[in-house]
């Protein structure tokens, strides 16, 4: 049973390690790519086993439950590990155009893999200190990409987002240290059944230090300024995987912990998260409408985005977990895609600044079809992804009368769809300022196809889940419901107790 | 004993923060490593403070005899130090690549990836 949990972190790691023996050969890319699809099937038979069995969890050298390290999935880890693989697919791919051959001699697809292999183990693992360690995987992984090139923006950038989240994560630590001090343990199921007899003022405490580092780590408001500052400095294939994956890490370190340990004081912590939530939004959208360049708007959206999913956890009930559930799939999906296709406007446009490009919609419209896709269903339009995922949440907003928060999440909608059209207007519609005409057919063969391959295959999944929502909602249901009555969970990593 | 270490981790803080808010890159990542040293004797009280001989199983028996100090924090915070040399080293370099590429130390300075939006 637990080959199914190990081989989706080994996988990565064995991939790292050849690409960097090869990273002086043109095979490191190939190696990426094929690590990826081998994590993709691994992946998918994770999730078949989870879909078969319900939870299931293994004890890392049988040393039994809670004193070694537990792995453990449910259908949330399981479907965060699929999202993961198949992101990773799309990224190697695209970065085998997307990635020139200094950047790989200095190690690019070894540290690719190294953070998957942090964010897959951060989604499987079951033990507090154990997600610490594979956050700093993640962490350290996404330091040398962010970096990785060394232009002075890229070190301008690294130094904020370095320097905010090692603070983050110092927070995180000193969380950990104090709640084994006030419960003995630091598996994660027998924490939730551990933190009912220590004193809940103290356990409040303990719970916003958890808030905060997890907070910064997923670009809430007010702890989401290294990310604006940082996204849009890198190559595109690392932003696109940064922004599809590494805040979303955060979001599920939220919802697991604030749906697992911390419940007691739901009043006070919920209510925190709902403020956070709508802050996020409103000031993550008006921060994209500032911008001019097409990276920045992006970013900007990340954070905005990040407030819809932790509203679903704010609001805590079955329809609204099922929202956030369906939200981090989909906007993994959407907004990896969205950077994926900067990076080709960049490419044959010359530039991301909006004042500088245009025209493509003229010279490129399969680009232009590619582009409208992930950014309508950015916005929330029927019928992609989108539209779903903010209609499961603002109709869970309106069924505890929360009038005002799922008026802001509305209005919060239509201001994306403002980003949305600028980008469209001015990179599509009027035309270049430079009279240039950026075609697609001035790639050559191969990069035309390594780069659209993965926007195509992104995008199909979009609309996928847009067109049949019902199999993916059922799934949210059932991810939810293990989310609320963790019962299960606990079951599988400690035992019955029957 | 754990009073004396509580006022000690209290120091650390109170100095980490002041250092970190300082206008300086340096300042800072010292003011890191004094709060990361405070995180990791944060574990270490929290596995309680005992003169317990040390945690070692005798051969034959399953359990240490009688008290033995508490090893998991030991473990937890040799990990944490590990893990804490691996990014302090990566920062202090990336803080000097920021001072010969940018050539300040001054964060208000740094303005390369996030230009003065109002000046374009």
């Amino acid at each position: 049973m637990s080959w199914y949990l190990a081989t989706p972190i080994v996988i990565p790691f064995v991939t790292a390690v050849l690409a960097f023996l090869l990273r002086a050969t043109p095979w490191g890319r190939w190696v990426s790519v094929c690590g990826s699809t081998l994590l993709l099937i691994a992946s998918i038979a994770l999730m078949s086993v989870v879909l078969r069995d319900g939870v299931i969890a293994g004890q890392m050298g049988q040393w039994p439950a809670p004193f070694g390290i537990t792995l453990v999935a449910d259908l949330l880890s399981a479907v965060m590990v699929l999202i993961t693989a198949i992101v990773a697919v799309a990224v190697s791919i695209y970065a085998i155009a997307d990635v020139d051959e200094g950047m790989e001699r200095l190690g690019y697809h070894t540290l690719f893999n190294m953070l998957i292999a942090g964010v897959v183990g951060a989604f499987i693992t079951g033990d507090l200190f154990n997600l610490y360690v594979w956050f700093e995987v993640m962490l350290i992984a996404s330091f040398g990409l962010l970096v990785l090139g060394g232009r002075p923006e890229q070190i301008d950038g690294g130094v904020k987002y370095v320097a905010l989240n090692l603070v983050s994560t110092i927070l995180f630590l000193t969380g950990i240290g104090l709640l084994y001090g006030m419960t003995g343990t630091l598996n994660l199921a027998d924490l939730a059944g551990a933190v009912d007899g220590a004193d809940p003022r103290l356990l409040t405490v303990v719970a916003v230090m958890f808030m905060i580092a997890f907070g910064v780590k997923a670009a809430v408001f007010p702890l989401f300024f290294w990310l604006p500052a940082s996204y849009h400095t890198p190559a595109f294939a690392v932003s696109a995987v940064f922004a599809g994956l590494l805040t979303k890490v955060g979001v599920y370190a939220l919802l697991r912990m604030f749906t697992l340990v911390f419940d007691h004081d739901t009043a006070f912590t919920h209510t925190i998260l709902l403020w956070v939530a709508a802050l996020t939004m409103v000031v993550g959208v008006l921060g994209a409408a500032a911008q001019s360049d097409m990276r920045k708007i992006l970013s900007f959206h990340i954070v905005s985005q990040i407030g819809y999913m932790i509203l679903g956890l704010a609001l805590l009930t079955p329809l609204a977990l099922v929202g956030a559930v369906f939200y981090l799939v989909h906007h993994i999906v959407v907004k990896a895609n969205l950077f994926l296709i900067a990076g080709v406007v960049k490419r044959i446009a010359g530039d991301t600044d909006l004042a500088r490009i245009g025209g493509l919609y003229k010279s490129a419209p399969v680009l232009a079809i590619l582009f409208v896709i992930p950014a309508f269903s950015l916005a929330g339009f029927p019928p992609l992804s989108g539209f779903w995922a903010k209609f499961l949440l603002v109709k869970a907003a309106l069924e505890v009368e929360g009038w005002i928060i799922a008026g802001i999440a509305l209005a919060v909608g239509l201001l994306t769809i403002y980003s949305m059209t600028k980008i469209w207007a001015q990179a599509f519609w009027e035309p270049h300022p430079e009279a240039v005409t950026p075609k697609l057919f001035s790639l050559s063969g191969r990069d035309r196809a390594a780069l659209l391959l993965p926007i195509a295959g992104l995008a199909l999944l979009t609309i996928i889940i847009g067109v049949m929502p019902e199999p993916f909602v059922r799934f949210a249901q059932d991810s939810a419901a293990q989310l609320l009555d963790p019962s299960a969970y606990i079951a599988a990593v400690l035992g019955d107790p029957s | 004993m754990e009073f004396l270490y509580a006022i000690t981790i209290g120091v650390l803080v109170s100095s980490a923060v002041y250092l970190m808010l300082s206008n300086n890159l340096l300042r800072f990542i010292f003011g890191l490593v004094l709060i990361s040293n405070a995180a990791n004797l944060t574990i270490f009280v929290s596995g309680r403070m005992t003169d317990g001989a040390p945690p070692l199983i005798p051969e034959g028996a399953d359990a240490p005899l009688g008290a033995a100090a508490n090893a998991l924090p030991q473990a937890l915070v040799l990990t944490a130090i590990v893990i804490g040399f691996g990014l302090f080293a990566f920062a202090i370099v990336l803080v000097f690549r920021a001072w010969t590429t940018l050539g300040s130390l001054t964060p208000d300075d740094m303005r390369l990836a996030e230009p003065d939006e109002a000046q374009k």
